[in-house]
């Protein structure tokens, strides 16, 4: 309990310290509402990412797959929404069908990694970095690897738009991210998630049914990507499958340093939303401040190691403290 | 004096603020036997560890042989003869008997170059002088822990012992493996070496200690010779408080009412077969056997946990099929499973996250959320009613001592309300007093009507608290003993172990 609280005050630390420097190193252009909503529009694409592998660390698990579930939600999306002129369906009927068809095989997507997990006994690490394969080739197959272009100027609004000066998608993340955080902390499946992750054997114990919690979180964690799925798409007006690949590594670092625990048992949907917040206050003052890209990949990579570092040892700090009064009861015996 | 081996006087030690040992003194003639006993917690293993020079004391002297230390090295302990043999023995498990006996006091000797046939000569030598044979060449891995234990022997012979302590040296061997350990003891004894034997089971203790020394809450209670004890004196001294207890009777009118849950014919093969019982609500039935004999199997298979081949198991005279521990819960089937620490308990995990576990749909809004102050209301009353120790049901359950522990199991499972409960080693690792008060919340569910099944390697846990007894051998059923108070501690070890064959039918 303590240590959720404390990595979530050393995060918020963080990005007060991040955005600090920031401020004061460009006190125009840094606080200035165009930048603010052009991080508003970069950070749910990798965001929501990034919950959907907490919410698969959070049993033990890792989704490697969310990259190719957007690649492959966002080709059937692309395919409904760039025939909407030979279909001669309402355009917002269309709209609603591709988001549909998107969340659908997303659904999909999640079921087969989920079955791959719990029934057939798949390392996590190894069954999601099959499927990542197997999606993306559908994606690249399903478009014949060009890329879809030419979608309604109407569905343009989830990627581009905004709504009293807030971009569309960060309203999409806010609502999600607190969705998730509802999940967690208030349904029975985000608490056998927890549970299950903790020690499986216990929770088998327990009466609670673990491929189901193990299927269903895979579920959540594919449709997390499918809704990142339309947001990309929407925002560059095409869809090119492998699109957004970098984002796979960075949504597993970011899991981690919001201080999701990969063994399984622990994580936040607060901590993980402050180490998306860092990272893009991180990205965007870099850029402005005219960093190349290459060193902007090395200080995030410099960052993320720091950040999980130190928590590698606190994390051992608080094992230890666990081990050694296990082993003091053993001694005891 | 002279004659003494080993003399602790004055023993202080405090491990951050808590005082462990408070002048604690021992003396341990030669060729004596004699044991330590306490609760968990009492100082018992700190103490081992002082003498063993591996935790050095606050205040007092060791005196070994005639020679005074304040502090004392664990190799120095090793060269003055003390010999500590620590519960899990600390043998290398994929080296072989003579290794494992000889690597030890070459590596104290400095040894740098050895041959095989070395090697050998040595064990073959040790294992001689205790008069046993364990084939040298064998990996140890591949022993059974009384001959493991037999090893660890011999290696603490082979490098001179003239004190031996064993920690709890009988928890994991058989009854008969525990008699074979105790000739050899006498052997030893006969020798001239000296042991200190720690244990808390007390049935041991009259028969193999002369003297004992029993400790509380770090205190000295007192030695007393074991011819002076018998088991009421010992507990009191252990715990302070005396227990009083009398076998559980059940109803016998109630059998004539239909039977809560029947197995009829459970058979899986390789683990158990022609499993057939009933059992009534008010009812705590005991089955003993060994490891092996297939007991725990039944249990899961009842819990859903295990398949079956053949047989039915009936609740309320209908037949149910379990096939996992979810369906078992909703037919209030509940199991309290034998390890603790790796199946009953999230231990990393909040007290009230495990009480609630079982029941989190009982817990939900109209709106399917988590209702918090229902969640804390069920969490503090079962707190409450197990009397569970701690200040929070948010504090995580590692820190709780085992009692403690095994009640939050206890109440994960009450919670559920189940009809039938079965009790897999309910008082593993437990100590006395929580022992006797878990006994007490058992015995106070069957009267209320609960239907109980426990399953004890712990002949007079079972003997006292149950009004049936199943022994069960080699996955059947042996006898059913109907008439429990007529029943003595050696007879039932007796047929568990099937040392008398005659008797068992």
């Amino acid at each position: 309990m303590n240590t959720k609280r404390s990595n979530n005050l050393t995060l918020l630390v963080l990005f007060v310290l991040v955005s600090g420097v920031m401020v004061v190193s460009l006190p125009t252009i840094f606080p200035s509402l165009r930048n603010m909503q052009n991080m508003g529009r970069q950070l749910p694409e990798y965001g929501l990412l990034a919950l959907a592998n907490m919410l698969a660390m959070i049993t033990g698990g890792i989704d490697l797959s969310v990259v190719s579930i957007t690649s492959l939600s966002g080709v059937l999306a692309g395919l409904v929404l760039s025939s909407y002129q030979t279909i001669g369906l309402p355009t917002d009927l269309t709209i609603g069908i591709a988001i549909a068809v998107a969340l659908c095989a997303a659904f999909l997507c999640g079921i087969f990694n989920g079955a791959l997990v719990a029934f057939a006994g798949v390392p996590a690490i190894i069954a999601t970095l099959g499927s990542n394969g197997l999606f993306l080739g559908v994606a690249v197959v399903l478009t014949k690897g060009a890329g879809i272009i030419g979608f309604p100027p109407a569905f343009l609004f989830f990627g581009n738009g905004n709504v009293l000066g807030i971009p569309t998608q960060f309203l999409i993340f806010v609502v999600v991210a607190s969705l998730v955080g509802l999940l967690l902390n208030k349904t029975t499946q985000g608490f056998r998630m927890v549970m299950y992750g903790t020690n499986p054997l216990v929770s088998r114990f327990s009466g609670i049914n673990n491929e189901m919690v193990v299927v269903k979180t895979y579920i959540l964690s594919a449709l997390l990507s499918g809704i990142a799925a339309i947001i990309m798409i929407s925002g560059v007006n095409s869809v090119r499958p492998g699109y957004g690949s970098d984002y796979l590594l960075l949504s597993v670092l970011i899991a981690v340093m919001g201080g999701t625990d990969p063994a399984g048992g622990f994580g936040t949907t607060l901590g993980v939303v402050l180490a998306i917040f860092v990272l893009q206050v991180l990205q965007s003052g870099l850029v402005i401040l005219g960093f190349s890209p290459f060193f902007r990949k090395s200080a995030f990579g410099f960052l993320l190691l720091l950040i999980v570092v130190f928590q590698f040892y606190r994390s051992r700090y608080f094992q230890l403290r666990l081990s050694s009064a296990a082993a003091r009861e053993k001694l005891q015996v | 004096m002279a004659d003494n081996v080993l003399e602790v006087k004055h023993i202080f030690k405090a491990y951050q603020g808590v005082q462990a040992l408070r002048d604690v003194s021992l003396s341990v003639g030669r060729g004596e036997v004699h044991c330590l006993v306490g609760e968990n917690g009492s100082g018992k293993s700190t103490l081992i560890k002082v003498i063993g020079g591996v935790v050095a004391p606050d205040r007092g002297e060791i005196v070994i042989g005639g020679r005074a230390h304040a502090r004392l090295q664990a190799i120095e302990a090793i060269r003055e003869g003390i010999q500590i043999i620590y519960q899990d023995l600390s043998l290398y498990p994929n080296l072989s008997v003579s290794e494992n006996i000889s690597l030890n006091q070459m590596i104290e000797k400095g040894v740098r170059l050895t041959t095989r046939k070395k090697m050998q000569a040595l064990a073959a030598k040790g294992l001689e002088e205790i008069g046993e044979t364990i084939d040298l060449d064998e990996r140890v891995e591949n022993l059974s822990i009384a001959r493991k234990q037999i090893v660890a022997i011999t290696r603490a012979l082979t490098q001179g012992a003239k004190l031996i302590i064993m920690d709890e040296p009988t928890t994991a061997i058989t009854r008969g493996e525990v008699e074979h350990l105790f000739s050899v003891i006498s052997g030893l004894k006969a020798r001239g070496i000296s042991i200190v034997f720690v244990s808390h089971k007390l049935s041991e203790v009259f028969e193999i200690a002369e003297s004992v020394t029993v400790l509380r809450d770090g205190n000295k209670v007192g030695d007393y010779p074991a011819a002076e004890l018998d088991d009421a004196k010992l507990t009191f001294l252990m715990t302070g408080q005396s227990f009083t207890s009398s076998p559980y009777r059940f109803d016998e009118t109630r059998r004539g009412e239909p039977p809560l849950l029947e197995v009829r014919g459970l058979t899986k093969t390789g683990q158990f077969t022609d499993i057939s019982f009933s059992l009534w609500p008010g009812e705590i039935l005991g089955i003993v056997g060994l490891v092996g004999s297939g007991r725990t199997e039944v249990a899961l298979t009842l819990f859903g946990l295990n398949s079956r081949d053949a047989g039915t198991i009936l609740m309320d005279g209908k037949p149910v099929d379990v096939k996992s521990p979810e369906e078992a819960a909703k037919l209030g089937i509940a199991y309290l499973p034998e390890d603790r620490l790796n199946q009953g308990l999230f231990v990393a995990r909040a007290i009230g996250d495990n009480i609630v576990v079982t029941i989190l749909k009982s817990l939900l809004s109209r709106l399917r959320l988590i209702d918090r102050p229902k969640r804390r209301e069920v969490e503090n009353r079962w707190i409450e009613r197990l009397k569970i120790k701690t200040p929070t049901a948010a504090a995580a359950a590692f820190g709780l001592s085992g009692g403690n522990q095994q009640r939050v199991v206890l109440a994960k499972w009450l919670a559920t309300e189940p009809r039938v409960f079965i009790l897999d080693g309910p008082t593993v690792g437990i100590d006395i007093s929580s022992k006797s008060n878990i006994h007490e919340i058992i015995r106070n569910l069957a009267e209320h009507g609960m239907a109980i099944v426990m399953i004890s390697d712990e002949i007079p846990e079972v003997l006292r608290n149950c009004n049936r007894i199943l022994v069960m051998r080699k996955g059947r059923i042996e006898r059913e003993i109907r008439n429990v108070h007529e029943m003595t501690e050696e007879r039932l070890f007796d047929v568990v172990t099937a040392r008398r064959p005659e008797e068992v039918q």
